[in-house]
């Protein structure tokens, strides 16, 4: 019997024994008109071994918390103006940079969203964990080794010693963040801030570390402050809930009353913006004529290499992919990242050299030469992730709406401009803001010019490739409702490629699971949903955390392996995956191995 | 690894033949004679002609071009119009001077360049780093024969602690390996100080403070080999720099080396001197390149070379 089995799994049961008290903390960003407050009056008690879920939207002063708790604040704009950070009777905010140090790492560890970027890329993982133990305790080097192995083989990564060798890149996103908690967990912290530590990470690996989290906390007795704007995750982890706004805290109660009885009106708005599977209206079907049908599709980038430049490699991209996209409906491509759902929206528009047949419009891509190629782009359109990076800075607005009129040559200026204006109206944006720029507008809002953009040319065809997944939630579905009402208006028709499979549930007429190049499973949204049958499929929906504590998760089997590479030498491919139809056009895949040898 | 090693020899291979094609061709272009130089002022017409046959430079340009590079294979760089003796030979005596200036010079720019480059991106926007900074605005923007005559004037001239000019000792080295170093510095320092500036943001940097490990650490451990990266590229370019530089500094300081023997060369208009130096700098460059390309993976993991 292991420890995690002779404790409840929650530290609630216990009389709380607070570890770390904020008490009033207040913390401002010098700028050039004076202090502006980023979290003000801010007060909580964090218990021995409790998970306390700080949740908030961007901008909510959530981050920013906890960089003040660790004294990580980038100085010197950022810094605490007011307030205690009390652990143990110290006041972390008052102890100088060298005694502060000695509690970094040792008594309060932090994991962070993006474990892509928060390894060392040039240091091996082995002298990453090493350094860290030896920066709090007077051990040998050899000594460190052996217990940063140890702290590997406590976050369940496989063939530890080899890992103490590779570098970062070597990792996938799922095992860096392990390491990550691995460095942050051996040496036994009180407090464990973990900032949106799944956030960055497709949702079956998402599932394995949350799963991780709790039960190394039950191991160890960590406290744990939880950061995220995911309010799935803060049902299935927290204790206690803390909801921020604009630094300021509006709402703390346990988990199971603020999902039950929510009393501020921000929390209420916040709940009910979260997308949940299985609560979407059922719509008619759709059965207009394709806009656009790909057949056998195959997107493949060699690698080169030897002598003499050679393929020796090919990245399987996209294997053989046949969907059609009706008339005013919308299609919708689930799938973790590196399965090739981007890689399909761009051999849609012909940005990536693909074998097979694109048909849009009933005329075939690979038919058309470098004029038919922008004609035919008229008629598809894409909005992509980040609005930010899609809208050129130095372009004010009304020229970004009117550029695709300019690039094809519709209409005299006056009328491009009037258009735009038009577009703004459409979008839910105020067509006298024309002659702002991007930056003046909220990510929301930059989203809704993108999708101005998108729609100046009237297409039949909008590709939304990840549109909503930068945005936060309440933004995410006033975005997406404006999607919807465009729809009903224009009557144009929807490619929505997301890994969010509450996301999709909500918006998609049907819906194909794509796994490793290949559909593995396509039908209507209800087939999927409702039905789910290919065994990724159905990971992939349990995976979602779901907003509603009262719902504990049933035991699963833990996931725990890797995707296997899309890399093939020449000649030789992935199994191919056979769809066959189920009933009322419900396609499943049927290869052996693929998806299933993962669980 | 090897392969990629072949394929960039024989790319290297290519680009010296480019670069031996184009110099061969401007100077058969220059309206500058080398046979005026060689006979003297007071030459009849007939010596003149007699000394253009015997030099083959009355042949068409193809021809001229042909036989050059026919003697460069077999290892035969010509001999000098006016020297009498083997370019090849010529160029080795002085080789290892230039090499040794070369080897100083790089180190003195690494020194300086790099801590002042770290130093101002650890306190960027205050003082020191204004201060750096327009220090090597300066350095970036004072032509050679500036600086290395300031040099000379204050350390060789006033104090007295350098010799002069010459070569030999290590205080011969001192002075004009500095002068280069200093110039070749500004480049350095801004580039890392950018470098750093971008390095000191990222995650990971936040990552090891969070760690708990001291500011040493953080800085020379885990933001330095990171920042250094794109410095090691621009070592390879420098070369060519440094190549043109050479040729001023050498002169001011009398140091024997191959910008010196180039000075001369392109003085009298003596072809193969100046065609074997262009060579051996085009060939230093490449191999400079190539070196900073190897190095690198050594530095970075997730670089391959392929």
């Amino acid at each position: 019997m292991t420890l995690a089995e002779a404790l409840p799994t929650s530290g609630a049961v216990h009389a709380p024994e607070p570890v770390l008290r904020v008490e009033g903390l207040c913390v401002s960003v010098r700028t050039e008109v004076g202090l502006k407050p980023l979290v003000q009056d801010l007060s909580f008690t964090l218990n021995r071994g409790e998970t306390l879920a700080i949740a908030g939207e961007s901008g909510s002063g959530k981050s920013i918390t906890s960089l003040a708790i660790m004294g990580l604040l980038p100085p010197p704009a950022v810094r605490v103006t007011g307030g205690r950070v009390l652990l143990g009777g110290q006041d972390l905010t008052a102890l100088p940079e060298a005694a502060l140090r000695t509690i970094r790492g040792d008594r309060i560890a932090m994991i962070f969203q993006e474990p892509m970027t928060s390894l060392n890329p040039v240091m091996t993982v082995g002298t990453q964990l090493a350094e860290a133990i030896r920066a709090h305790e007077p051990v040998s080097r050899a000594e460190a080794q052996k217990r940063a192995v140890a702290a590997l083989q406590a976050v369940r990564l496989s063939e530890p010693d080899r890992r103490m060798r590779q570098y970062p890149h070597e990792l996938s996103g799922g095992m860096r963040q392990r390491v990550m908690i691995a460095m942050a967990l051996a040496l036994r912290p009180e407090v464990l801030i973990a900032d949106e530590p799944t956030t960055a990470l497709d949702v079956t690996v998402q599932r394995e570390i949350l799963d991780l989290l709790r039960d190394l906390q039950s191991e160890l007795g960590t406290a744990i402050i939880l950061i995220t704007h995911d309010m799935g995750v803060v049902a299935e982890m927290a204790d206690r809930v803390i909801v921020m706004r604009q630094g300021r805290l509006v709402e703390t109660a346990t988990t199971t009353d603020i999902f039950a009885k929510p009393q501020a009106d921000y929390t209420r708005a916040l709940l009910a913006a979260v997308p949940r599977i299985g609560r979407a209206e059922p719509r008619p079907p759709v059965s207009g004529d394709p806009v656009a049908r790909l057949t056998d599709v195959v997107v493949r980038y060699p690698l080169r290499g030897g002598l003499l430049g050679g393929v020796t490699q090919n990245v399987h991209a996209v294997e053989h992919v046949s969907f059609d996209i009706r008339k005013g409906e919308t299609f919708a491509l689930v799938g973790e990242s590196g399965c090739g759902k981007s890689t399909i929206a761009k051999a849609l528009v012909g940005l990536a050299p693909h074998q097979g047949r694109i048909e849009i419009a009933g005329q075939a891509l690979e038919s058309l030469d470098a004029k038919g190629l922008k004609a035919m782009r008229r008629k598809v359109q894409m909005v992509f992730q980040d609005p930010m990076a899609a809208l050129n800075p130095r372009m004010c607005v009304g020229d970004l709406i009117a550029e695709p009129l300019v690039i094809h040559r519709i209409g005299t200026p006056a009328d491009q401009r009037a258009r735009a204006a038009d577009l703004m109206a459409h979008v839910g944006l105020e067509a006298s803001h024309l002659d702002r720029y991007p930056h003046e507008f909220s990510g929301g809002q930059r989203q809704r010019i993108c999708i101005a953009r998108a729609l100046a040319l009237q297409p039949d065809l909008i590709i939304a490739d990840e549109s909503v997944s930068a945005l936060d939630v309440s933004v995410q579905a006033r975005v997406l409702d404006l999607l919807r009402v465009l729809q009903r208006e224009f009557g144009m028709s929807y490619l929505f490629i997301s890994h969010d499979m509450a996301v999709v549930d909500n918006v998609s007429d049907r819906v194909a699971v794509m796994y490793l190049g290949q559909i593995v499973e396509m039908g209507t949204r209800s087939q999927i949903f409702g039905n789910p049958t290919h065994p990724y499929t159905r990971r992939l929906i349990e995976a979602v955390p779901v907003p509603d504590p009262t719902r504990k998760p049933a035991p699963r089997a833990r996931l725990a392996g890797e995707v296997p590479s899309p890399l093939h030498r020449p000649r030789s491919g992935p199994p191919r995956v056979v769809l066959r139809d189920i009933g009322g056009g419900h396609l499943v895949g049927s290869s052996p191995g693929a998806a299933a040898d993962r669980s | 690894m090897a392969a990629y090693l072949i394929r960039r020899l024989i790319q290297s291979a290519l680009i010296l033949l480019g670069v031996s094609f184009i110099t061969f061709f401007l100077l058969y272009v220059l309206p500058a004679d080398p046979v005026r130089q060689i006979a003297g002022r007071s030459a009849t017409a007939q010596t003149v002609e007699n000394i253009r046959e015997q030099l083959g430079l009355d042949k068409p340009f193809v021809v001229q071009y042909g036989r050059y590079l026919t003697g460069l294979l077999q290892g035969d760089m010509g001999r000098s119009y006016l020297q009498k003796t083997e370019v090849a030979e010529l160029i080795l005596s002085r080789l290892p001077a230039t090499l040794l200036l070369m080897l100083g010079a790089i180190v003195c720019e690494l020194v300086l360049g790099l801590s002042m480059g770290i130093a101002a991106a650890l306190w960027r926007g205050r003082a020191v780093d204004q201060a750096l900074m327009m220090t090597s605005f300066i350095t970036v923007s004072a032509p050679q024969f500036v600086v290395s005559l300031l040099l000379l004037y204050v350390f060789a001239v006033r104090l007295g602690w350098f010799p002069i000019g010459g070569y030999g000792t290590f205080a011969h080295l001192v002075l004009p390996a500095l002068t280069l170093g200093i110039l070749g510095s500004g480049w350095y320092s801004r580039m890392m100080r950018s470098s750093m500036i971008d390095v000191l943001r990222a995650d990971y940097i936040r990552t090891a403070r969070a760690k708990g490990l001291g500011r040493a650490r953080v800085v020379l451990r885990h933001a330095l080999p990171n920042a250094i990266l794109p410095v090691i590229a621009m070592i390879g370019i420098d070369i060519g720099i440094f190549m043109g530089g050479i040729v001023v500094v050498e002169s001011v300081f009398g140091w024997p080396g191959i910008g010196q023997l180039a000075w001369q060369a392109i003085q009298r208009v003596d072809i193969p001197i100046i065609m074997g130096v262009t060579l051996v700098s085009a060939f230093a460059i490449v191999i400079g390149n190539l070196l900073a390309d190897l190095i690198a993976p050594f530095i970075d993991p997730r670089i391959t070379l392929r």
